[in-house]
């Protein structure tokens, strides 16, 4: 039996890492991936919480279920978008790419 | 309704006619004569119709408010009396006659249709000015008179003298205008009232001791003065003659001048309970009669000597009606008209035909020019004073009126003028007609045009004066007073005296200058003193260069000293000051105003300078924002 | 509770230890081909964990979907963008620093709420089975589910119209 608090520390770290690869990365399929981590971390809360916390466990799995539907859009959509700016403007280093500004 | 349009059009014709010629003249070229032919005899058969009712005492009197002041209402309008329509009568006849005989003297002159566009503005202005019901509407057509008037003398402005002419003629006439327009609002203060209607003998009584009137009436006949070229305001006419001869005719003969007769005649009730008044009138008239008739003894020029002798009749009218002689005046006024416009358009005919002014040069026309010469003679013979002549019969009435009202100074000094003028008239005559040529010009007779009026107005000289005759029973006279009849004898030895003054003046031009021709010049070498005073007329023009042009030309090169270093002075002051001052503004304006718009604009995009340094554009350093203030707001929620 | 159960914690720790492990490589290696690798293990060491926490559907989901489609559409992006994967390239931004306090600013907020949190946990941990879940999607959870695959189509005809090429 594992401590409840490890798991949500462990989570929480996990979480964190996939932030500061979101923060720190400049490749755009970096920022990506680091995003699937955080969305793992995530996953990975909810189903500890159906286990172990006063909520249907169908509940919870079908929540991750979704996230993981969602995380496959995602990853879809971003690549293309990637793909998309990497033709148009010949990189795909967020500091390279400052559209944004007006 | 009708009957206003028909009143109106006696004005208006000659105006319609003067804006088409002004418009049209160009185009119309020798046939705009017909155009103001039309327009004079169309206003003179329209004032037949007028004058016809006035001779069976109907008196027209129609007018429209104009300004209001005071509760008291200035009106225009028209006002035809038995004076309005004499008046009428006068100037419609002669002025188209004059119009017509235009058409033949002014035939080569290059500005034809201008000059029938003047004498249309003249006629109407004219004929405004006589149907005039106030004093007011009077005025204005007297200034319009005037206009005219300028325009007609500096005709020929080409000639320096012309132009001179005209520039005096105007220049002279506002002195009088001056006097005449404080007379008119002296006599608006002091009466309430600038209707002629009302300047009656009941009106006059009841102001009889007031000063202000009194005043009013002077200052009035300072108008006259100016207009009908009395003394000491006279200097204008004679230089007046540089103007065509048709409009010598016309306005310094027939009409113009008499306005002021006429105003005078229009004003008599008043002049009449103010003795001191009718004094002054009186003796500036006789005044201006004898001085001129003086002047005319000795001039030269044909229609100087034709000037100075209207001079003097205007004065022996303005003599008739200073002594009272009302009828006497204005029968005078309405005679003059016709011989005078005769002599002076007879002097035309001789102009035109022998191409000289100057009398020295002229003699014997007597055979070139027939027609000219037996109505030149009938107009002599009426200016002279013989009876039955339209002259003898005014002159006499005035004499009479001077005998009778005990003015024997006066009674002599014209009777004495009375010789003078059949003195110069015979001259004149005798110097262009009789005797032998002396210069080669042929001579021609004027065309037909120039000779019917002549010989209409010859007729007209001959029986005008019937009418004021006893052989009429002084019809004229019981017309022009309506009602009042004023009762006139023949005076025997009145008319001895006139007839006497003429027949001495006749006998001594006989002698002078038929019998022995060098005996004038000796005499004048003898009384070379008198001569010359005559020839220089006094040194009228001298006298007022020295005076009161010297004064005026000094006094405006002092203004204009003034002007340049005061008035400018201030000017240019104000500009520098305003320009110093715009300085001040401009500096307020660009470290003040500018600054504090700049530092506005410097702050806005300094401190949105600063807010746009993290507005990066890079989606990395968003997500690092939003983290931030998702720490914020952890941290803010503990 | 069996007799396995502190092996099995043991076991979960290692797990939890490989993940955290090969997730700090994933974000901070700078091949970025290598960091693909990584984030498969880290991927697969959550369905272990997965399978631990008696979620046998999700783990075999996560198996599939992850590791199986995930990671090799990113393995393909990576290739694609070949060019741009030169490892003498930095991969990180100049922000690494400022991002690492900010975390260590949330993490200090977190995990004492975390620790200090009364979380009340059940005495029998819940277990369910695919079919259970199966009949969740299918009853209760229809309309979301009708929803997510909604977006999910539109999503993968977006990614297309997206990453075609113009011509």
């Amino acid at each position: 039996m594992m401590s409840i608090n490890h798991f949500l520390i462990f989570t929480t770290l996990l979480f964190l890492i996939g932030l500061y690869g979101a923060l720190s990365r400049r490749n755009m399929i970096g920022i990506l991936m680091s995003i699937e981590i955080m969305l793992n971390a995530v996953n990975l809360n909810f189903i500890f919480f159906s286990r172990f916390l006063d909520v249907p466990a169908e509940t919870a799995q079908v929540f991750a279920i979704f996230v993981i539907v969602l995380a496959a859009a995602t990853a879809a959509v971003g690549l293309a978008i990637v793909l998309q700016i990497y033709r148009n403007q010949k990189t795909i280093y967020t500091d390279e790419i400052d559209l944004l500004k007006w | 309704m009708v009957d206003i349009l028909k009143i109106a059009l006696i004005p208006g014709l000659p105006l319609i006619s003067f804006v088409v010629l002004t418009f049209f003249g160009r185009k119309l070229k020798r046939k705009s004569a017909w155009v103001a032919i039309s327009a004079s005899i169309g206003s003179c058969a329209l004032s037949f119709c007028q004058i016809l009712p006035v001779t069976s005492g109907a008196t027209t009197h129609i007018t429209f408010p104009w300004l209001v002041i005071n509760q008291v209402p200035i009106e225009f309008g028209a006002l035809i009396d038995p004076l309005a329509a004499m008046m009428l009568f006068v100037v419609t006849f002669v002025g188209s006659l004059i119009v017509i005989y235009s058409t033949g003297y002014m035939h080569d002159d290059p500005r034809f249709p201008k000059f029938f566009a003047y004498l249309s503005l003249f006629l109407f202005s004219m004929l405004g000015l006589v149907i005039s019901p106030t004093l007011v509407q009077i005025y204005l057509f007297w200034e319009l008179v005037g206009l005219s008037s300028y325009f007609l003398i500096g005709f020929w402005f080409e000639k320096y003298s012309a132009a001179q002419a005209g520039r005096k003629a105007f220049i002279t006439n506002r002195i009088g205008d001056i006097g005449f327009f404080l007379g008119i609002m002296t006599f608006f203060y002091a009466t309430k009232t600038v209707r002629f209607v009302d300047i009656n003998p009941a009106l006059a009584h009841t102001y009889a001791g007031s000063f202000a009137v009194g005043v009013a009436s002077l200052l009035l006949f300072c108008g006259a003065i100016g207009k009908s070229a009395q003394f000491p305001l006279h200097v204008w006419l004679p230089d007046a003659m540089e103007g065509p001869t048709p409009v010598s005719a016309l306005i310094h003969a027939a009409t113009m001048v008499a306005a002021g007769i006429y105003l005078v005649a229009r004003l008599f009730p008043l002049f009449q309970v103010f003795p001191d008044a009718s004094q002054v009138v009186a003796i500036i008239g006789t005044i201006t009669a004898f001085g001129a008739a003086f002047f005319a003894l000795t001039q030269w020029d044909i229609k100087k000597v034709l000037a100075y002798s209207t001079i003097s009749q205007l004065g022996f009218m303005v003599t008739a009606l200073g002594v009272g002689g009302f009828s006497a005046g204005t029968f005078h006024l309405m005679t003059h008209a016709f011989f005078k416009a005769l002599l002076f358009l007879g002097a035309g005919s001789v102009i035109h035909g022998s191409s000289v002014q100057d009398m020295r040069e002229m003699g014997g026309l007597k055979k070139e020019m027939p027609v000219t010469f037996w109505t030149f003679v009938v107009a002599t013979f009426a200016i002279a004073g013989f009876p039955p002549l339209a002259g003898f019969w005014s002159k006499d009435e005035i004499l009479l009126a001077a005998f009778e009202h005990h003015h024997l100074v006066i009674f002599w000094t014209l009777a004495l003028t009375t010789m003078m003028t059949s003195f110069y008239m015979f001259r004149l005559l005798f110097l262009t007609f009789f005797g032998a040529k002396r210069n080669k010009h042929h001579a021609h007779e004027s065309p037909v045009s120039m000779t019917a009026p002549l010989i209409v107005l010859a007729f007209g000289s001959a029986v005008i004066g019937l009418p004021g005759s006893p052989l009429m029973h002084h019809w004229f006279q019981g017309f022009l007073s309506s009602g009042h009849h004023e009762e006139i004898h023949m005076n025997g030895f009145v008319v001895s005296i006139s007839v006497a003054s003429a027949a001495i003046g006749l006998a001594l031009a006989t002698w002078f200058y038929l019998i022995q021709p060098g005996l004038s010049k000796k005499l004048a070498e003898k009384n070379w003193l008198l001569y010359s005073a005559s020839q220089h007329k006094l040194w009228f023009d001298e006298f007022y260069d020295a005076t009161a042009i010297r004064a005026f030309k000094t006094s405006s090169k002092k203004l204009l000293d003034f002007d340049a270093a005061v008035v400018d002075g201030a000017v240019n002051q104000t500009g520098i000051q305003t320009v110093n001052m715009s300085r001040i503004k401009n500096w307020i304006d660009r470290y003040i105003v500018d600054g504090f718009v700049n530092f506005t604009g410097w702050f806005v995009s300094t401190v949105s300078g600063i807010g746009r340094l993290i507005q990066t554009g890079f989606i990395h350093n968003y997500l690092l924002f939003v983290l931030l203030g998702l720490l914020i707001i952890l941290y803010a929620a503990l | 509770m069996n007799s396995f159960a502190p092996l099995v914690s043991v076991v979960q720790y290692v797990l939890m230890f490989i993940v955290l492990g090969a997730a700090i490589v994933t974000v901070s290696i700078g091949n970025l081909f290598r960091a693909a690798i990584f984030l498969a293990f880290t991927l697969l060491g959550v369905a272990g964990l997965y399978f631990f926490l008696h979620a046998d559907f999700i783990a075999a989901m996560q198996i599939l979907i992850y590791v199986g489609a995930i990671m090799t559409l990113v393995i393909f992006a990576v290739m694609l963008t070949g060019k741009m994967q030169d490892p003498l390239v930095a991969q990180s931004n100049r922000q690494k620093i400022p991002a690492f306090i900010i975390l260590c600013g949330v993490s200090a907020f977190l995990i004492p709420t975390i620790l200090k949190a009364p979380w009340r946990t059940l005495a029998t941990p819940h277990a369910t089975t695919a079919a259970n879940l199966g009949r969740a999607l299918m009853g209760e959870f229809v309309f979301p589910f009708e929803i997510v695959s909604l977006v999910l189509l539109v999503a993968l005809i977006g990614a297309i119209a997206t990453a075609r090429s113009d011509e």
